[in-house]
């Protein structure tokens, strides 16, 4: 097996409306970011994998197909993963595994979305037969299973909104983030309306547009990249059935065997101790708890202590999303690969103001569908 | 670059046709099937892959109930592309490549009959400057058909042959859709559908499932008398505008077959995913397959079409050749994108 | 939404491109049984010969990858697992708002169904409350699970954690 390395980084400013730009305009600025950072064009790049969230969000069917020239795709192979809330991550696997088996010398791999092209919302609860539209959208989803969460581990009431402060917070640090609120405050959070109880609207992800571009290279490449590379130590998915008899949907096992066989991989026994950062999707604030559990930082039920006692804080022992995670900047598609990629940015030393001090291990976490797919790496300053 | 051997040593697909089952059902028993063909346990299945797309039952996550379907429990490491299951198979190709896991399943599911189909592949178009004007698939391909016509590359005759020969072809198989003995003279006494193109040319729009199982090695040769190993797989892409490519050609397609290596020995059999007659000849063209070559022994997609399986389908179609014994060297092609943007090719062989 | 006109010498930035596509969809096998009995005021659930377990509605087994026959009746009573109540309008919204929207866990079943509580104010909804179908009249029934208008309480006293607490 090869090693893989990340040699450049790229995303576009994120926002609600990025109408300057098309798609192709989006994606490009994503693109030709990564390939800066990496010293390259796109001349340079072997194969191109893209990815990103359902095709309902701009009404464009499978639209890799029209980006093929817009990404320096011509004559190239060109992949297109899908996998719900997790692509991002997913597509960067996919990607770091070409490299990896030895099939190509540097890929480049984007992730998008481009929400104001269409409606969300709608996008997520179509008019379909047999069954009432009952679920208003994500949050609907989502909040029953916090709301079990909460009275399974007696959380106080407050967990998600010291999450939503925080989060803002770190994204007041980062440049590129959607969401700048530098008057954010809990009160502010807990006056916001509740719109499916116990989820807050400052509780929740925005709606963005925006995307993300990684160039990920073999050794040999990485040796002529102009800056420090971030090695690939261990990539993990699992997938699990949405619903099932027994299934534990706050906790799910998807996730913990990702974890597990993540850990296993980078050679990592208390990862709470040996990671240095985390960026781990959290669409609503209350998954930062919960997603602590679920990845083995804290025991089952205790995750909320970390938020309560300021570990997950940049500045923390365990900071989680330095960068403002998604729920200050959620190009659905892009904000998987946008964890994978802020990650590596941390290892490498080029996080900016929300740098990690000495961070050299790091973690990059996306999950998607209900709470069923996962995909995450870890990334160090170190070869593997 | 050196391989890993990895064979395809299972393959199953539904009876193409248009059907009432939902995607889940037209599935579960076709993976169920390949599994047992392959006589792997589901628990040494390192990696699951699959190819779908969720405008064809216009609805998103199409994918995530499927996977409710098939036994993910345990949790499994699994992946899916918005994309003909053929580009799943590369994937799941490439994990194997690792060398940690030893076997991946791959499948495909498309059900094309819930739409409209050539207006549902205009999504599929540049969304600024061509979707708007709406061309549907069947118009795209025969601007292509007129290009061939126009530069002499093949008659209105040669693609009613085509016709004759994939649809009378699809009668040995019992999993083809549209089959039957026709007359091209006959045949070119029917009105066009749209000129140049004729209801022959023309694929039908066929729901379907497919399963494959990938073995690599000692595993294949274990489980398997004839794996059909994979010496060569490569796919490319070419530009989406039309007005930047001559459509009579597909360099993406000759490309991915030199790099596969399909000159490097003689092909018996060759699965092309040709849905319209005109593009057999381009694709016979790009890879250089003579008349010795046996192309499209199943119908091809002429016989039955299920989007996002059809591709699938030409490797497993091609595969099955040499499992029963039927041919030693298969070449199996497949497509995405209005008039043939991106191309795979998978070169098999027997050992 | 109304075409946009850019004044001369502005950039162009949106464009509206309206895409229409219908879809017939078939209910399936599985769910064509379920349907019919829900026009007849009865839930049918299917247990997986595997793992026993009982699905409403019947499909195929998602941990064990087998069919199953939808043949068991299930009672149009259960227990609110767990809920959420929206105030969020959204586009094909059909409810009033505020609205509550629950994992219900019909007695005899093994998997929740989501459906509406209704006949309680949305600030008493709460986990572990026993409720049953409100079947609309014979007449307005369809093949939809919109023939049960919601699920309003039983007045039976709450399920106790312990007895639910797997189906969160």
């Amino acid at each position: 097996m090869e090693r893989c390395a990340v040699i450049g980084v790229g995303q576009t400013k994120h926002a609600a409306k990025r109408d300057d730009l098309s798609m192709i305009g989006l994606v490009r600025e994503a693109a030709t970011r990564a390939l800066e950072d990496a010293g390259l064009t796109f001349r340079d790049i072997d194969a191109v994998v893209i990815g990103k969230a359902p095709d309902m969000f701009e009404g464009v069917m499978m639209p890799e197909l029209f980006l093929a020239e817009a990404l320096g795709a011509v004559g190239k192979p060109m992949m297109r993963v899908h996998t719900a809330g997790s692509v991002g991550g997913s597509t960067a696997i996919v990607a770091a595994h070409l490299v990896s088996a030895g099939i190509h010398q540097r890929v480049l791999t984007v992730a998008y979305e481009k929400q104001s092209e269409s409606d969300a919302m709608w996008a997520l609860s179509p008019k379909y037969p047999f069954q009432p539209p009952l679920m208003a959208g994500a949050g609907g989803y989502f909040a029953p299973l916090i709301r079990a969460y909460i009275r399974r581990s007696n959380a106080p009431n407050d967990v998600g909104v010291r999450v939503a402060v925080k989060d803002r917070l770190n994204a007041l640090k980062n440049p590129y983030a959607h969401l700048k609120m530098p008057e954010i405050s809990a009160a502010q959070v807990e006056a916001s309306p509740m719109l499916w109880d116990p989820i807050r609207y400052l509780e929740t992800c925005p709606s963005s547009d925006g995307a993300c571009a990684m160039v990920l290279s073999s050794e040999t490449a990485a040796r002529s990249a102009p800056h420090r590379p971030a090695w690939v130590h261990a990539t993990a998915t699992r997938s699990e059935p949405n619903l099932f008899a027994g299934r534990d949907q706050v906790n799910p096992r998807a996730g913990r065997d990702c974890a597990a066989a993540l850990y296993k991989q980078a050679g990592i026994t208390d990862p709470r101790k040996q990671l240095d950062a985390a960026e781990i999707y959290v669409p609503f604030s209350w998954f930062e708890p919960m997603w602590m559990e679920n990845l083995g930082f804290a025991p089952e039920g205790e995750g909320w202590k970390m938020t309560l006692e300021g570990a997950t804080a940049l500045g923390g022992d365990m900071p989680i999303n330095p960068s403002g995670g998604v729920m200050s900047s959620n190009p659905i598609g892009a904000s998987g690969m946008l964890r994978f990629a802020e990650a590596a940015l941390q290892v490498r030393g080029q996080a900016g103001e929300h740098q990690v001090e000495g961070a050299k291990l790091a973690m990059g976490h996306a999950y998607g569908g209900g709470s069923q797919f996962f995909a995450m790496w870890i990334v160090g300053d170190a070869r593997p | 670059m050196a391989t890993r051997e990895i064979a395809v040593v299972s393959f199953a697909q539904t009876n193409s046709r248009r059907n009432e089952l939902d995607e889940t059902e037209m599935l579960l028993p076709v993976i169920t099937e390949a599994v047992k063909r392959s006589g792997i346990a589901r628990s040494d299945i390192g990696f699951t892959c699959s190819g779908s797309c969720d405008y064809l039952g216009g609805r998103p996550f199409s994918f995530v109930m499927v996977i409710d379907a098939i036994g993910a429990w345990p949790p499994i490491e699994e992946s899916h592309v918005e994309m003909d299951g053929a580009f799943a198979l590369y994937e799941a190709w490439v994990r194997l490549q690792h060398g940690d896991i030893d076997a991946a399943l791959v499948y495909a599911f498309g059900k094309s009959s819930q739409g409209d189909l050539p207006d549902v592949m205009v999504t599929q178009l540049d969304p600024y400057y061509v979707a708007p004007l709406w061309p549907d698939s069947i118009s795209l391909a025969a601007l292509q058909a007129r290009a061939m016509l126009d530069e002499k590359r093949c008659t209105e005759l040669e693609m009613a042959e085509i016709a004759v020969r994939n649809r009378k072809s699809a009668k040995a198989n019992p999993h083809a859709h549209l089959k039957g003995d026709h007359l091209a003279a006959n045949l070119l006494g029917e009105p066009y559908a749209v000129a140049p193109l004729r209801r022959h040319d023309c694929p039908p729009i066929t729901d379907g499932a497919t399963a494959i199982v990938l073995a690599a090695g000692d595993l294949a040769r274990k489980v398997c008398k004839r794996p059909a190993f994979i010496r060569g797989i490569d796919h490319r892409i070419e530009p989406h505008a039309l007005g930047l490519r001559d459509l009579t050609r597909s360099p993406s397609t000759k490309l991915a077959g030199e790099r596969a290596g399909v000159g490097k020995g003689k092909i018996d059999v060759a699965e092309l995913h040709a849905p319209f007659t005109h593009q057999e000849v381009i694709l016979r063209d790009a890879l250089g397959l003579g008349a010795e070559v046996d192309v499209n022994p199943s119908g091809g997609a002429l016989g039955a079409n299920p989007m996002m399986v059809a591709g699938l389908n030409r490797i497993g179609e091609a595969a099955q050749r040499i499992l029963d014994g039927k041919a030693n060297r298969v070449l199996a092609h497949a497509t995405s994108g209005p008039c043939l943007q991106q191309n795979l090719v998978c070169v098999l062989e027997a050992e | 939404m109304s075409e946009p006109k850019p004044k001369q010498d502005e950039p162009i930035k949106r464009m509206l491109a309206p895409v229409r596509l219908e879809f017939t969809v078939s209910a399936g096998r599985d769910k064509t049984a379920f349907l019919g009995a829900i026009i007849e005021g009865r839930i049918l659930g299917g247990r997986c010969p595997s793992c026993r377990k009982v699905y409403v509605p019947p499909r195929g087994c998602p941990t064990c990858g087998v069919e199953m026959v939808g043949d068991i009746p299930i009672s149009d009573h259960g227990v609110v697992t767990t809920f959420c109540t929206v105030s969020i309008p959204f586009e094909g919204q059909t409810m009033k708002l505020p609205y509550v929207y629950a994992s219900i866990v019909l007695d005899g079943a093994d998997v929740p169904i989501f459906h509406l509580v209704d006949g309680i104010d949305a600030k008493d909804a709460r986990m572990g409350l026993r409720v049953r179908a409100d079947w609309r009249p014979p007449a307005e029934r369809k093949p939809t699970m919109e023939s049960i208008r919601a699920f309003v309480p039983t007045g039976e006293p709450d399920a106790a954690f312990d007895t639910y607490k797997e189906h969160l």
